[in-house]
């Protein structure tokens, strides 16, 4: 039984897993307007998906609203993971390290529904965010983004030698200095993976975008899923092809430089 | 090599007879007054007072969970005592943080900046003092030709072997010219004989470049080959402090007899003190013959200690020594230089004894001999704790 029987589970559960993206992958290079019928070779619909003026400023929007986030997150979760590892016990300490990873697990439609409401009433008392637009999808994808980049830098200062920044204070660097100097170089390959890993969650969101966005700011994912209810076009299957091979590049580097983080230590 | 004979060409800054704190009055360079570091409820360091003089190389000795290193960063300033002062060269240090204090330390982990050149390591604290790039890769450059490490200067510190990176973690801590160098376990990740070779080296710098170094480890052997003096710490406090002969020869408590080296323990009472002799009514040895030591009184609960190469194994019976006892050869290990005896007496007790082995062709003593073992009254060192 044991002669056949693994084989037999790891490939049917890397079918399951991957056989809808291969046949989209596939059927993103069929001639034929028609999805579901094989017409034979073409790249006829990525030249078609280059002159679509729609879904090219959706990617131009999601990639500006992605590389954004990601680096807001990116700042924001370092100093904050950099609080909780580092500054000696506080109170409430245990509380806000579980607070900062709530936002992985909190359905997205709730964090949605909520940061809607927030800009809603901000604007009616503060007159900012005016309208709901590309400034507000940002601040939106930095807030949950940077609870991965928190979660991520926080076990990399964990692991960390702590007598790095010790020596350097000890060789005369105040503490501003010891953070540049010594402590940012070290756990970098940590944040240039968890900046990937924000990019690419937030080049993949629908959910929380479709909330907080206003008239003129649709990202990609919104202009495919409003596209698909119409009918799958087989330009979509190109643009979905395409998000793959940049979403894939993204996490193999990020887990790449994580691991490489995690060896040399 | 020319490294070496430019070291020995050069006169060791501080002569190895100088011993500042056998002299009343000298002025110490390094001084804890009554310093207390608490962690919560658990106290960590209690009451410590210590001097250090200048171009001295201390030694705080002790087992993991002492205290030692917790005092070492206080003297760093990455710890703030709970209560106590710390005066280093005449400035009191309550309010100085460790990058602007006159003391350096040498990690245990040696902490060597993994994205940084060796030289760039070596030249890091230079730069924070405002030295001139140039200056600073000089004088970084200098620091690496004494360790012998010019050569690995542009690699990365994954490049190197453990001896190597102790090296540049010692030429970085040096290259300051500290007051007061801080050495947490030095030597700790080193292979025996690189251990032994190092040590050496360790004093030969200390010596030449005359910093006062405060040296932490928990092993013996390296505290009393580096130590101008020892502190012995156990618990928090400091059980001992004295020149590593002192601490072996005169320990104060059975716990430093035992601590440092093997000995031989036993309990009784004082039991005679006369002009010329003292004896202790032993447990284990009945009566004990001691020339007499002033402070002790008749009824006196006592301890008594013996090192095991005091005692003298023979086959025939001393005919001078009063303190002599007979007994079994129970175990025996045989170390080259030395052999180690464990011998049973008539009444059960069990003897420690070492004898060292110096000619080629002796008949040497072996299992279940008969033999006396004997000890001179000198040898014997009471103990009141």
């Amino acid at each position: 039984m044991r002669g056949w029987f693994l084989p037999l589970a790891v490939a049917f559960g890397f079918i399951f897993l991957y056989a809808p993206i291969i046949s989209l992958v596939v059927f993103s290079f069929n001639e034929s307007r028609l999805v579901t019928v094989w017409g034979g070779f073409s790249t006829r619909w990525y030249g078609e998906l280059l002159r679509d003026r729609q879904i090219l400023g959706a990617a131009w929007i999601s990639l500006k609203v992605a590389f954004w986030s990601a680096t807001l997150a990116t700042i924001i979760g370092t100093l904050g993971a950099f609080v909780l590892t580092r500054f000696s016990k506080f109170t409430g300490r245990l509380l806000l390290t579980g607070m900062i990873t709530a936002p992985l697990v909190m359905p997205e439609v709730i964090t949605g529904l909520s940061l809607l409401l927030l800009f809603v009433s901000m604007e009616l008392t503060l007159g900012w965010p005016a309208g709901r637009g590309l400034t507000t999808i940002i601040i939106a994808h930095t807030t949950f983004c940077a609870a991965f980049v928190a979660v991520i830098a926080q076990s990399r200062l964990r692991q960390m030698d702590e007598s790095l920044e010790e020596a350097a204070r000890d060789l005369g660097a105040g503490p501003v200095r010891v953070f540049f100097d010594v402590t940012l170089p070290v756990i970098m390959p940590a944040l240039v993976a968890g900046w990937l890993l924000a990019f690419t969650l937030s080049l993949d969101d629908l959910v929380i975008a479709s909330f907080v966005s206003g008239p003129g700011a649709s990202t990609l994912p919104m202009v495919i899923f409003s596209k698909v209810r119409l009918g799958v076009s087989p330009d979509v299957n190109a643009l979905a092809t395409i998000i793959i091979g940049i979403v894939l590049v993204a996490v193999l580097i990020a887990g790449w430089l994580m691991h490489r983080s995690m060896r040399k230590l | 090599m020319s490294d070496a004979a430019m070291i020995d060409a050069k006169q060791p800054a501080i002569a190895a007879e100088t011993k500042p704190w056998r002299a009343k009055g000298t002025r110490p360079f390094i001084s804890v007054k009554n310093i207390v570091k608490r962690f919560g409820d658990f106290t960590a360091v209690s009451n410590v007072d210590l001097d250090i003089y200048k171009g001295e190389l201390f030694c705080l000795l002790g087992e993991s969970g002492c205290g030692k290193s917790t005092l070492l960063r206080m003297l760093a300033g990455f710890e703030q005592p709970t209560s106590g002062t710390i005066t280093i060269d005449g400035e009191d240090m309550a309010r100085v943080p460790p990058d602007r204090r006159p003391t350096n330390m040498m990690f245990q982990s040696y902490a060597l900046f993994p994205h940084m050149t060796v030289e760039k390591n070596v030249a890091y604290g230079l730069l924070r003092e405002g030295l001139s790039r140039s200056a600073a890769y000089e004088r970084a450059g200098e620091m690496l030709r004494m360790v012998k490490l010019e050569k690995q200067a542009r690699r990365k510190p994954d490049q190197l072997s453990g001896g190597q990176r102790q090296r540049v973690a010692l030429a970085r801590a040096l290259v300051k010219k500290p007051k007061l160098l801080l050495l947490d376990e030095p030597l700790g990740a080193l292979d025996k004989k690189l251990r032994e070779e190092t040590q050496f080296e360790l004093i030969k710098i200390q010596e030449t470049l005359g910093v006062t170094f405060i040296v932490v480890t928990h092993d013996q052997d390296e505290a009393m080959t580096l130590a101008t003096r020892i502190g012995v710490m156990k618990d928090g406090i400091i059980e001992q402090i004295g020149e590593p002969r002192e601490i072996y020869e005169t320990p104060n408590s059975r716990f430093v007899a035992d601590f440092i080296g093997s000995v031989n323990l036993v309990e009784g009472k004082i039991d005679a003190v006369a002009p010329d002799l003292m004896r202790i009514e032993t447990n284990e040895l009945g009566p004990v013959l001691l020339p007499p030591q002033p402070g002790y009184t008749r009824g006196q609960q006592v301890w008594g200690a013996v090192r095991p190469e005091r005692w003298a194994l023979t086959r025939a019976k001393p005919e001078t020594n009063p303190n002599t006892w007979q007994g079994v050869v129970e175990e025996l290990g045989y170390i080259g230089h030395m052999s180690h005896y464990r011998i049973r007496l008539e009444n059960g007790v069990l003897i420690r004894a070492s004898q060292s082995n110096r000619l080629r062709d002796e008949d040497p003593i072996s299992w279940d001999e008969k033999v006396w073992i004997s000890v001179q009254p000198t040898a014997f060192r009471v103990l009141t704790r």
